[in-house]
């Protein structure tokens, strides 16, 4: 009940800051509803599972272009494919945006169960390199099928994502803000409610102890193989809004340094907190871009400081090297918000600092 | 397939032996950190494109002759190698292996975006050295010298770390390190010095690597050790990962493979970097331990 009204709530705000916010910053806004959906993706399997994957980027490859390719209009096909043109088969395809973008995350969950497959034998940094070079393997194969993808020269001028929703008294459109946050929501909900039923104990069994959780009569291979195969349908999903919403998709795009940014913000979040990995997408998604300043050059009182390009990403990355070393655990851990914690919060303020008086009261005896 | 005449064929043997051992001298940094501290040291491919762009800016800006611009390189590598270990691992010496890991992919990003800050985006061009660029003939193969020259370095590089390894005592403790960390520990084995060489010595090779690729392929970029750094790591697993002659063939493999894949078979030079990950997967299904590893069995 009280979820359902927290959503109406952010869905009133995200209304209003549609209709108030400029540009630059709705950006900002829809990025970090991407991140959300792709850190949560993430969470899955490197922090219930305790498997370190390293192959988002070729999920979200895979996401980002099944959507580009059958949403964008033939003519608009045309003008980007003058190298070599386009197969007969995507030429005329004109897809409306939803089942595109479902496509594109079933396609993407498609390739992570092939690949997952045979991965998920292996443990630890074997796995994380295999899932990588797994990525890079995508990513060189869209290179190099320059008729269908436009290999290197990429996809331009990308219409953006707007889904109708023909209902007989009020049919309305959702424009591609509201999209990425109802796909974002959505994610939530349903990583939470995955995290918290029976699925959810088996991944946090075989997290901690895998021969344990087998002994327990808990089919290891099938929850691994279960949770790679969601995690990759997400992360497709999320690749298809991030391609969108930069207008253009090509292969650079999606190098594992992609894959980094979100390892980072999970790591940020605290590894196995969904709540953590929701405030991490929103907070680094917006540092990224308050931290701009510092690129440009900026007046401090007289002094005119010239800025540094690169300055802006060192800091950043930084920011994050003290955190992995000196909070390893991210800002959540794996503390989780909910309900109960929110309304025994004043409660328990009072509790803390009505003990703390009383200690110094004895101190002062 | 192509049918290609003899001289090509010997000029592409050349090709896969001189790439072989640029990947060889990187690929011995990873297994020689992973030996000791089971950590694929992400950051390994961005020490390399630090020991280039250090011998690159040591001869233009400072004008210092060859013969003393690459030692002056190697040795800010290494200490480069050094202070890394000291600040980004050590501290999480004592952390489960995916922090350490994670340190390592952080590592590895600020360095890239340091060198972007520092070193700018756009490729700058290795200076060439004159001695190392004429042409060889030898029959009717002709060979530029730095093909050549690259694998009697490597050659040369191996027989001494060989040595080191088998016949100190430096490096009698820096194998009983990597076979048992604790028992080495009670052995009265100094394991941070051990770990400290260890990656002095992992940075120091880098940096000649990245000496002769630079002398090589001349055109540095700061996002330039990414892929050599991730496919060093790949020949490091094909050969056995912890095992240093491991790293050397599994080297040898990748740049053999590479060279020849786009000699033989040209309409699949696009995927030239796709061999190293495909030869990956079909190692870690069929024989995960590698071609020198000995299969371990984990005991509950």
């Amino acid at each position: 009940m009280l979820t359902a009204i927290a959503i109406v709530i952010i869905g009133v705000l995200l209304f209003l800051a549609n209709m108030f916010m400029d540009n630059y910053q709705l950006r900002i806004l829809n990025l970090s509803g991407i991140y959300i959906i792709l850190s949560l993706s993430m969470i899955l399997i490197n922090g219930f599972l305790g498997l370190f994957s390293l192959g988002h980027a070729g999920f979200m490859a895979i996401g980002a272009y099944t959507v580009a390719l059958l949403t964008t209009p033939p003519m608009a096909k045309q003008m980007n494919y003058y190298l070599d043109p386009i197969v007969p088969w995507l030429a005329e395809t004109e897809w409306s945006f939803l089942p595109a973008i479902l496509l594109g995350g079933v396609l993407a969950a498609i390739a992570g169960f092939l690949i997952g497959a045979p991965v998920l034998r292996l443990r630890d940094d074997y796995l994380a390199i295999a899932t990588l070079g797994f990525a890079e393997i995508i990513r060189i194969v869209f290179t190099n099928l320059q008729s269908v993808t436009n290999g290197s020269l990429g996809l331009k001028g990308l219409p953006e994502i707007e889904i109708e929703i023909p209902l007989p008294l009020i049919g309305f459109t959702l424009n591609l803000s509201a999209c990425i946050w109802i796909a974002a929501i959505i994610t939530i909900l349903f990583m939470v409610r995955l995290v918290n039923g029976s699925y959810g104990k088996a991944f946090k069994a075989i997290r901690e102890d895998e021969i344990a959780a087998e002994a327990m009569g808990i089919n290891v291979f099938k929850h691994k193989l279960l949770a790679f195969v969601i995690a990759s349908f997400f992360a497709g999903v999320g690749g298809a809004f991030l391609g969108n919403i930069m207008g253009t998709v090509d292969p650079l795009m999606f190098r594992f340094l992609l894959t980094y940014n979100i390892v980072l913000i999970v790591v940020f979040g605290g590894i196995g907190s969904l709540t953590g990995g929701v405030l991490a997408a929103i907070v680094i998604t917006a540092a990224m871009e308050l931290l701009r300043f510092l690129d440009s050059s900026f007046d401090m009182g007289p002094i005119a400081v010239s800025g540094i390009p690169g300055l802006r990403m060192v800091v950043f990355s930084l920011l994050l090297m003290f955190i992995i070393i000196f909070k390893p655990r991210g800002i959540m851990g794996v503390r989780e918000f909910s309900w109960q914690w929110l309304i025994e919060l004043p409660q328990s303020i009072k509790n803390s600092s009505f003990g703390r008086k009383k200690l110094r009261k004895d101190v002062s005896k | 397939m192509t049918i290609m005449d003899f001289p090509t064929f010997m000029q592409q043997v050349v090709n896969s032996l001189s790439l072989g051992s640029l990947y060889a001298l990187l690929a011995i940094g990873y297994t020689m950190v992973y030996g000791i501290l089971r950590l694929i040291n992400f950051a390994h491919g961005d020490i390399f494109m630090l020991g280039a762009y250090f011998a690159f800016y040591a001869i233009t800006i400072f004008t210092l002759p060859w013969y003393l611009a690459f030692p002056v390189a190697i040795i800010f590598t290494v200490l480069f190698g050094i202070i890394l270990e000291r600040f980004a691992y050590r501290p999480l010496r004592n952390s489960p292996r995916i922090a350490i890991m994670i340190s390592a992919i952080g590592a590895s990003y600020l360095i890239e975006n340091l060198g972007v800050m520092i070193f700018g985006g756009r490729p700058e061009a290795f200076p060439t050295i004159q001695l190392f660029n004429q042409i060889f003939s030898i029959g009717s193969v002709k060979v530029s010298g730095v093909s050549l020259l690259i694998p009697i370095v490597t050659l040369v590089v191996l027989l001494v770390l060989f040595y080191v390894i088998n016949k100190t005592k430096t490096g009698m403790a820096m194998r009983a390190v990597s076979k048992d960390y604790e028992a080495a520990r009670l052995m009265g084995v100094d394991v941070n010095t051990i770990i400290t060489i260890t990656f002095g010595i992992g940075s120091g090779l880098a940096a000649v690597g990245a000496i002769l690729w630079g002398m090589k392929y001349p055109q540095l970029i700061p996002l330039m050790g990414l892929m050599p750094g991730l496919k060093c790591f790949i020949a490091a697993v094909i050969g056995g990962i912890g095992d240093v002659r491991g790293a050397v063939i599994g080297g040898f493999i990748l740049g053999f493979g590479e060279i020849m894949l786009v000699a033989f078979i040209p309409d699949l030079s696009g995927y030239r970097d796709a061999f190293a990950f495909v030869v990956l997967i079909l190692v870690l299904l069929i024989k995960p331990s590698g071609i020198m590893g000995k299969a371990t069995v984990e005991k509950v």
